[in-house]
């Protein structure tokens, strides 16, 4: 089929607008769309092979839907654009983009365009980051940074402060990611000969290959899985840890997020999501069931079911950031520890309170986990994040 | 040529493969538009199976690239032959050098990897892409360059163009994430467990010996397994696996033999876990709710 046909038969004006208007709406739900795709899909109603709507539907699926999330979205949209069936929901998935809870909309505000400005920052200043950003801070006034990393999380009440430390959570995340793979090519030794180099080097000696060209073997990256506990008790913790996780997922190639509260939700693809409408959406998951009870046990479980197989390889750290206060079982959680610890290379248990004056693993479902931890480490301030890093560069 | 869905629909299953109806629109599509097919799904829904029945049913070739980490060009696309290569140098040896350079890189010493010769067919091939995501993003990128240009630069020979554009699937087990650019270059089919029904006509199709009814009820009890809380749902291989063996035990009805049923489920199941979980109380219950 080709483009002279469909002039030979053409769509009528009305259908077409009828399937602009319909792409639009797709776009607006977050679906991701090109002119190709549209100019496709008036081929395919202009071929009359999709003259009913019956089977105009599975041919605009399978044209316009690129994940399963679309899939499962299309046939209500379908249906409300072109047979004006289920009217309300369409508006109510295709109007304007709801408007977050005030302290959702800031934040992944701000995270955008922080994380944006930062990165642009990063690329440029390249491996002398940690000069300017001390430089930065002098100019801001007396050592506030290096009082700031000090200050465990949950004593930070003035906002400026807050947002100061989310600001440098991230930016730690970043420059360890920068040291991290510095370490790593130092480190680079199993070389192979490059035989395509070799043999065209050895043609002007007669085939004898007097200079050798070698290949570096490419190591496989670091993993980084991090859960983080976004239940009641810990939530003076949780959003700078966001944001810490928000930094690592931007800089390591290879990481995942999740959080738990009384279950496991995966955030990567939301904190990576550019689209802001869509990043909304998925970031007011995050709100159902925060400051509840917590059921690590069970939120491990899931993520050994349905995650671990397709997150976790050979080098992979799993870091879980929680308090311990787990109000499942703490049979259920040791299990699932151990089921985890047999799959990844390290699991790292950090916990704010290790920070806390007196403080002692008492918590029973704490008990339970610790004998599968192979770092049982604090978190409650960031020189503490800071501190990580040696550790995870020995991975 | 009315209704084009349903003679690719009938035409796949002549070769053995019973499409639901989205699947022969979206093949469909892809012979018209000429856009390469992403398949997605649970591991063992016969993803693989389409691109098999696809190349049979246009009596063409298939060609496989199996996606693996670290996979790079000199696995996918082509690769010098090496040892050829020192032979003709050595016994060329004192002749003019750059003569020499130019005959070591001509066609003769090429080896053709899965891309490059599915480009190179005088039919155009099926070709399959398998689990594109256990690749890099590097590759993914590279990939993405070839689906659209359909031509390949190997710097010693200059530009090679498609004699044929193949029809490509890509099937993805959802290992990681790809990227957008990709996804919106192909059409997308999400493929799920077949429904009773039709499993039941994938069982008469590729057992034709096997009793109808028993078809129907060996579909009726996998879909109910299905729907338990296993680690490993059983695919369609493995419902396949089971109906031959039920059939050579000269099993009639899976009521009257529950010990049969119960110790030839292995067919079915797969981990250590699962088999703890599926124990003879279970298989009873699944055996009672088969009408």
């Amino acid at each position: 089929m080709n483009l002279a046909e469909t002039t030979a038969n053409p769509v009528g004006a009305g259908a077409m607008t009828k399937l602009n208007g319909f792409a639009q709406i797709l776009r607006d739900n977050g679906f991701i769309l090109g002119l190709a795709e549209t100019r496709d899909a008036l081929k395919v109603v202009a071929s009359g092979g999709a003259a009913r709507p019956s089977r105009l539907r599975p041919a605009l699926r399978s044209l316009f839907c690129s994940r399963q999330s679309d899939w499962q979205k299309f046939d209500e949209l379908f249906d409300a654009w072109w047979l004006q069936r289920g009217m309300k929901s369409a508006t109510r998935v295709s109007g304007v983009p709801q408007t977050p809870p005030p302290g959702l909309q800031t934040e992944t505000a701000g995270r955008r365009s922080s994380g944006e400005s930062d990165q642009a920052d990063h690329v440029e200043r390249g491996e002398g980051s940690e000069v300017s950003e001390a430089g930065q801070s002098r100019r801001e006034g007396a050592s506030r940074t290096e009082l700031l990393s000090k200050t465990d999380f949950r004593h930070l009440t003035n906002p400026e402060d807050l947002a100061e430390a989310h600001r440098l959570a991230e930016h730690l995340a970043k420059s360890m990611r920068a040291r991290l793979t510095r370490r790593m090519h130092a480190r680079r030794t199993g070389q192979r000969l490059d035989l395509r180099r070799t043999i065209h080097k050895s043609i002007a000696h007669g085939g004898t290959p007097l200079d050798l060209v070698w290949r570096k073997r490419k190591d496989k990256p670091l993993r980084l899985v991090m859960l983080l506990d976004a239940s009641g008790s810990m939530s003076l913790y949780s959003a700078v840890f966001l944001r810490f996780m928000h930094g690592v997922l931007d800089s390591f190639r290879e990481a995942e997020a999740f959080i738990f509260h009384t279950r496991l939700i995966h955030i990567s693809p939301a904190l990576k999501e550019r689209n802001p409408q869509r990043a909304v959406e998925r970031m007011s998951l995050l709100a159902q069931g925060t400051g509840g009870g917590t059921r690590i046990g069970e939120s491990l479980a899931t993520f050994n079911r349905w995650h671990a197989r397709r997150c976790i390889h050979s080098r992979t750290c799993v870091m879980i950031v929680s308090d311990g206060y787990d109000t499942g079982a703490a049979e259920d959680l040791g299990a699932e520890m151990q089921a985890l610890r047999r799959r990844c290379r390290r699991i790292a248990w950090l916990n704010p309170m290790i920070g806390w004056q007196g403080y002692a693993p008492e918590a029973q479902g704490m008990k339970a986990a610790l004998p599968h931890v192979d770092l049982f480490a604090p978190a409650h301030n960031l020189e503490s994040l800071k501190s990580l890093e040696p550790y995870l560069a020995r991975i | 040529m009315n209704i084009p869905q349903e003679k690719v629909a009938t035409e796949l299953a002549a070769v053995g493969y019973i499409p639901d109806r989205d699947l022969a629109t979206a093949l469909w599509l892809m012979d018209s538009l000429k856009r390469p097919l992403l398949l997605e799904g649970e591991a063992g829904v016969g993803k693989t199976e389409v691109a098999r029945a696809l190349a049979q049913f246009h009596d063409t070739k298939l060609i496989r690239l199996q996606c693996y980490e670290g996979l790079d060009q000199s696995a996918a696309l082509y690769e010098w032959n090496y040892q050829r290569q020192l032979l003709a140098i050595k016994a060329r040896d004192g002749t003019d050098a750059s003569a020499v350079e130019e005959h070591v890189f001509s066609e003769t010493y090429l080896l053709e990897r899965p891309l490059l010769s599915a480009i190179r067919q005088d039919k155009p091939p099926v070709l399959l892409i398998d689990e594109v995501d256990r690749a890099d993003e590097e590759f993914e990128a590279f990939l993405l360059e070839l689906l659209s240009d359909f031509q390949v630069s190997i710097p010693e020979l200059g530009t090679i163009t498609a004699t044929t554009i193949p029809r490509v699937i890509l099937t993805s087990n959802g290992t990681r994430e790809l990227s957008d650019a990709l996804r919106r270059r192909c059409l997308y089919h999400y493929v799920d467990y077949p429904d009773v029904d039709r499993e039941a006509r994938i069982i008469l199709s590729r057992l034709p010996g096997i009793d109808t009814d028993l078809a129907l009820q060996i579909a009726n009890m996998v879909s109910l397994i299905r729907k338990e809380d296993l680690r490993k749902s059983p695919g369609v291989a493995e419902t396949l696996d089971w109906a031959a063996t039920l059939a050579g035990l000269n099993i009639r009805h899976l009521h009257d033999e529950p010990e049969a049923v119960f110790e030839t489920l292995m067919c079915l199941i797969k981990t250590a876990e699962d088999k703890s979980r599926m124990t003879r109380e279970v298989s009873d219950r699944l055996l009672g709710k088969v009408a």
